[in-house]
């Protein structure tokens, strides 16, 4: 499309989006809010994992220790010197961590992005020479690394008890906003040759190769684009739960995204942004199976059930309905 | 043009090419020829950068290319088609052909990221390229249905487009007229000779239509067991002894 | 000198261990091309079912233990025909299998912490094997578990047996020919299905007996451990060379003796050992990604 039809197109979002983020704001309750702008940061995680999963079709398990790094960068660059020496219970911080400090939190968000994005270009190289299934596992490896890392080096992370009294910058509306950035920001790349190139190393890589495309480029391109926005969400995330621990950046909330992305449709950016509300809303919804109090048609509901039903969920669409609900396209182009 | 120089390629114990020199001229439509499994896609992939041979070089206007990743002999300008389709499937026949331009669409990351000017400027500019490309071929009409919905026929003529992308000067097309009737091969060689002469190329083909191959190719080489047997002008190959025998019943020849 | 001969045996041990479920991972990559993320989980299912069949049946150990490899064997060819198969009959895109594979190592590792947390009220459970294996023995001034004597020896009987299948029974020819070019076989009238299945059943089993053997040493199990250890041992797989039975064997003993050896003479290293695998593989993917078997599964016919 021209230029003037974009931006007319993206103004045009802008106002109606933000106008509702302010009514919702300012009509919903408390609780309702706060679920929603969990889910708003879920969206930015489901879209840009969905870069290198759906959209380049390299199979990758990384988000848990990319939103890991960025949430730990936030907070020990938010907090102040004083407030890291309080937070710190199980070890003394090093001093360059003590001391160090930026107030902006929207500088932090970017810095906790930029981190990521290095770190992924560090594993990128290695994984992306060599021709194979090795990115799933060695992203596996990499998030129970971070995890392990973060609980035993409490001069950097105060281990296993973590980090509190973190900021609340990230309200709903920001969230909000910062959500809708992020998704015009991987439209923008899908919608460009960079994305047709990560679509057709996907389709085709031999193909790919022989028209001329770089694809170990393009593949560390898609890796480290997700990792950013990766590592910003993780930021988020420690600014609105106020306090985080590696506990929180398991390979749960891995499995989480990909059953998102792969219900939405792998390669939608609609797709996922839809089947994000579907699934935490579910999720939620769920939580009463593994209430022991819950009962249906005489069964009781049980702990960890929960999850159980959740991994048949994704093994049945997997077997039935692979392409999810928009397959590789998204929700304007459904008539094609 | 292209030089192979005792070009020897194994896989393991088995000796696909053996010993293979020849060279194109510039302009040069020229015909590798054998029966199936003689050795002639590998010379493609050879060419291409895809396999590395045993022994041997492949020179490109002089230049060595032997063993160079397929990405940088795209850039020096070898196009290829594939003998089974290999068409970007969830694309549209437009996007296919855009991608053949990738290297040559000049905006970086950012620009794409941020949507500055240069962005929508060279997007408009290589659509519009694309679109020429696909009109010559007959298929601007189709540019928006996706790649893999269109007839066979023409899914070929849609690859043939991607190639033209990359501003080859020297184009490889596996088998070009597989499953054409005789009015569709007319076609595809009236193509040829179009974008020969459009963009200017030197064109190495893999085929097995003899008609075609009489009526479309300056000269030939015939390929057996990764040998060969002969080389020379299409009308001189059919009367060739080693070439008959080789084949015997083995092409469609209307003779 | 003895301290080294020590820390060697427990090495071997450990290494046993990972190289047993790496057989599993390796062999199933050689025939599908699939990392089976599952795989690891196979390692965890034998040491639960081993614990609840003690703990809720009172059966005796051993027997426990013939029944847990049976049973993880079934799981392991139940997960390849209930997940794997159709896809693989639908011609689905290799991501599809892997996606797949994730949710089947999830379904495995939630359904034993709900069966863990109903059945006996928590999910980190304590292993009870027999006393015996605790047994120490000294040789020469050396001294060392039963169970560290026994480990790899069993696991070096156990690699014979596999590599005898492998290269002298028919089965064993149909799955090298398998892994060599699958679309051939089929061409040739083998029924590769009951071939693949053989494979899994066997990777399981052996995962399963390694699983049993890792709870024996280090007696606390949970529904998760499958995961890390799963990791370790597809490193290992990798490092030995993907695709190859003995380099997984190898793998297995290399990766035993720098997660033992390097924390044993450098004790401040100690709290990195997990971090082992993990650099071994990436290290591995630098220098030499087909390992030290160095089979190359990416020629690519055009």
């Amino acid at each position: 499309m021209s230029a003037k039809k974009y931006f007319s197109l993206i103004a045009l979002i802008t106002v109606l989006y933000v106008a509702f983020l302010f009514l919702t704001n300012a009509s919903l309750d408390f609780y309702t809010i706060t679920v929603l702008s969990n889910i708003y940061i879920f969206v930015i995680l489901a879209v840009s994992y969905n870069l290198i999963n759906g959209v380049t079709g390299q199979f990758s398990l990384e988000p848990n220790g990319f939103v890991a790094i960025g949430a730990y960068v936030t907070a020990l660059l938010i907090l102040t010197p004083g407030e890291k020496l309080d937070a710190f219970t199980l070890a003394k911080p090093l001093d360059f961590i003590a001391a160090i400090h930026i107030g902006n939190p929207y500088l932090v968000l970017v810095i906790s992005g930029v981190v990521s994005s290095l770190v992924a270009l560090t594993l990128a190289f290695p994984v992306f020479r060599v021709r194979g299934d090795y990115l799933a596992i060695v992203t596996l490896g990499f998030g129970l690394i971070i995890r392990f890392i973060l609980i035993n080096n409490p001069q950097i992370s105060n281990g296993s008890s973590g980090i509190s009294g973190i900021d609340d910058f990230a309200n709903y509306i920001m969230v909000g906003v910062v959500a809708l950035i992020t998704v015009i920001l991987v439209y923008n790349i899908v919608y460009s040759k960079f994305g047709r190139a990560m679509k057709a190393v996907r389709d085709d890589e031999d193909a790919a190769l022989a028209m001329g495309v770089d694809t170990m480029k393009i593949k560390t391109l898609a890796f480290v684009s997700s990792a950013f926005f990766e590592g910003m969400a993780g930021g988020l995330l420690a600014s609105s739960i106020g306090s985080i621990s590696p506990d929180q950046f398991s390979f749960m909330l891995t499995f989480q995204l990909l059953v998102i992305i792969v219900l939405g449709g792998l390669g939608s950016i609609s797709g996922s942004i839809i089947a994000t509300f579907l699934v935490m809303g579910g999720m939620e919804i769920l939580r009463v199976l593994d209430d022991r109090n819950f009962e249906f048609l005489g069964l009781h509901g049980v702990p960890g059930l929960r999850m159980v039903v959740f991994s048949v969920l994704l093994i049945v669409i997997m077997i039935f309905a692979r392409r999810g609900l928009l397959g590789d396209k998204e929700i304007w182009e459904l008539k094609k | 043009m292209i030089e192979l120089k005792n070009v020897t390629m194994k896989f393991g114990g088995v000796v696909a090419i053996n010993n293979l020199s020849f060279k194109v001229s510039l302009g040069e439509t020229f015909g590798l020829i054998g029966p199936n499994g003689a050795g002639k896609t590998t010379v493609f992939n050879i060419i291409t950068g895809h396999y590395k041979p045993t022994n041997g070089k492949v020179f490109f206007k002089n230049e060595d290319i032997t063993g160079k990743s397929p990405d940088y002999i795209v850039k020096l300008g070898i196009a290829r088609t594939f003998q089974n389709i290999r068409l970007f499937g969830s694309m549209s026949v437009l996007e296919n052909v855009l991608i053949g331009f990738h290297n040559h669409m000049d905006y970086s990351f950012f620009e794409a990221l941020f949507r500055f000017p240069k962005f929508f400027k060279e997007e408009e500019r290589f659509k519009k390229e694309a679109l020429l490309i696909l009109k010559i071929l007959g298929l601007e009409k189709k540019a928006n249905y996706k790649a893999t919905s269109l007839s066979y026929g023409e899914q070929r003529k849609v690859e043939i487009a991607r190639a033209l992308a990359t501003s080859p000067s020297l184009l490889l097309l596996d088998e070009p007229a597989a499953g054409m009737n005789p009015k569709e091969s007319d076609e595809l060689a009236n193509i040829l000779d179009i974008i020969k002469k459009e963009f200017d190329l030197t064109i190495l083909l893999i085929e097995h239509d003899m008609k075609f191959v009489q009526k479309v190719c300056n000269r030939v080489l015939v390929l057996d067991y990764g040998k060969t047997i002969f080389e020379g002008k299409p009308s001189d190959m059919l009367k060739d002894e080693k070439v008959i025998k080789a084949y015997l019943g083995d092409f469609d020849v209307e003779s | 000198m003895e301290f080294f001969i020590q820390q060697l045996i427990n090495a071997f041990s450990l290494g046993s261990m990972y190289a047993l479920i790496a057989i599993g991972y390796t062999m199933v990559y050689g025939v599908l091309r699939l990392i089976n993320f599952a795989h690891g989980d196979f390692m965890m299912v034998g040491a639960f079912l081993v614990y609840l069949f003690i703990a809720l049946l009172n059966l005796n150990f051993f027997v426990a233990v013939g029944f847990s490899i049976v049973l993880t064997a079934l799981i392991g060819v139940l997960s390849y025909k209930v997940a794997y198969k159709p896809l693989l009959d639908k011609d689905a895109p290799k991501i599809s299998l892997l996606i797949t594979a994730i949710g089947i190592s999830f379904f495995l590792e939630s359904l034993f912490n709900l069966l863990s947390n109903q059945l006996v009220g928590e999910n980190t459970l304590a292993f009870m094997a027999p006393s015996f294996f605790s047994n120490r023995i000294e040789i020469g001034g050396v001294g060392f578990s039963v169970l560290n004597a026994i480990v790899p020896v069993l696991t070096l009987l156990i690699l014979g047996g596999v590599l005898f299948i492998l290269y002298k029974t028919k089965i064993g020819i149909a799955i090298r020919a398998l892994a060599f070019d699958i679309s051939t076989v089929k061409l040739m009238g083998i029924d590769s299905n009951k071939i693949i299945a053989f494979v899994f059943a066997l990777g399981a089993s052996l995962a399963a007996v390694g699983g049993i053997l890792y709870a024996i040493a280090y007696p606390s199990i949970s529904p998760y451990m499958g995961l890390m250890i799963g990791l370790k041992a597809f490193a290992a797989a990798v490092v030995g060379g993907i695709g190859s039975v003995t380099g997984a064997v190898i793998g297995g003993f290399i990766l035993g003796i720098v997660e033992i050896l390097i924390p044993g003479f450098f004790p401040s290293l100690g709290g990195y050992k997990d971090a082992f695998a993990f650099i071994l593989l990436i290290f591995v993917l630098l220098f030499k990604p087909t390992g030290i078997m160095g089979i190359d599964f990416e020629k690519k016919r055009f």
